[in-house]
């Protein structure tokens, strides 16, 4: 674990809080944007070559793009009373609180989690081939949600007019 | 230390915890979205590191499941953004706290 994780940990955390405490909408977006670029190198850093590129054209390409369309579509203004909630402390304190159980979690469970492994090598090949092979009903099951919710999501955004009947 | 996994499964349980936070505290619908992404980002960031570590990587089952995960939260986000936008049509806003009414 080199200068190179703590430097992605570093990039992806500072994204994320950034995302979740900018007051802007439009920049809380573009923070994610940095959020999910880190997490891509934390993938491409895991030999994952492909769910890394899949987490650029996904999460950067497609997602970040769709949240600033809806940014843009409802043109909401700063409310007067802030952007956090009356009740920000117990939600901060739920999100501590669960903070503390994962880390102790990992902790506790250090001595038993493998250690330094030999880089996977798998290629596209492989994973085409157990995606076709071994794992074709969730690829099938995944293609049928994916068709299933870009309807829906035109059905349930599509400006209804007033029947004249 | 002794793992490196440790560093990644403590960097993933800080992100899920950002993005629970963001989801429990801000106001906006859509911020609450984003915070829903990061935290499922969180457990895809879990899938990768547990699959690069694991005895057998060649059987590819940590990776599926990230790549299946990612698909799902790209319908998830459509679903979840054109609903925000439907609601705007209707109401307006897009403060959580001023959507108290399930009667149009």
């Amino acid at each position: 674990m080199g200068i190179t994780f703590y430097l992605i940990a570093a990039i992806t955390l500072a994204g994320a809080l950034a995302a979740m405490t900018l007051k802007h909408l439009i920049h809380a977006a573009l923070a994610v944007t940095v959020a999910f670029a880190g997490l891509s190198l934390f993938f491409l850093n895991l030999d994952a070559q492909f769910a890394g590129f899949a987490q650029i054209l996904i999460y950067i390409g497609a997602v970040a793009i769709l949240i600033v369309f809806a940014i843009l579509l409802t043109r909401s203004e700063l409310p007067k009373e802030g952007v956090f909630s009356r009740t920000w402390f117990v939600g901060l304190a739920i999100a501590a609180s669960i903070f503390a159980v994962l880390g102790w979690a990992v902790i506790a469970s250090a001595r038993a989690l493998p250690s330094e492994a030999t880089a996977p090598s798998v290629n596209v090949h492989d994973i085409g081939v157990a995606l076709v092979g071994r794992y074709v009903l969730p690829l099938e099951i995944v293609a049928l949600l994916l068709t299933a919710a870009t309807i829906g999501a035109v059905i349930v955004a599509l400006h209804k007019k007033e029947r004249a009947e | 230390m002794g793992s490196p996994l440790t560093g990644y499964l403590v960097v993933a349980a800080l992100l899920f915890s950002i993005g629970l936070a963001g989801a429990l505290v801000r106001r906006n619908a859509i911020m609450v979205l984003i915070g829903i992404e990061l935290m499922l980002n969180a457990a895809n960031l879990n899938f990768i590191a547990f699959w690069r570590y694991s005895p057998h990587p060649e059987a590819l089952t940590g990776m599926m499941f990230a790549v299946f995960s990612i698909a799902v939260a790209a319908a998830e986000a459509a679903v979840g953004l054109g609903l925000v936008i439907a609601i705007y049509r209707h109401a307006h806003t897009t403060e959580l706290d001023k959507m108290n009414r399930m009667k149009g």
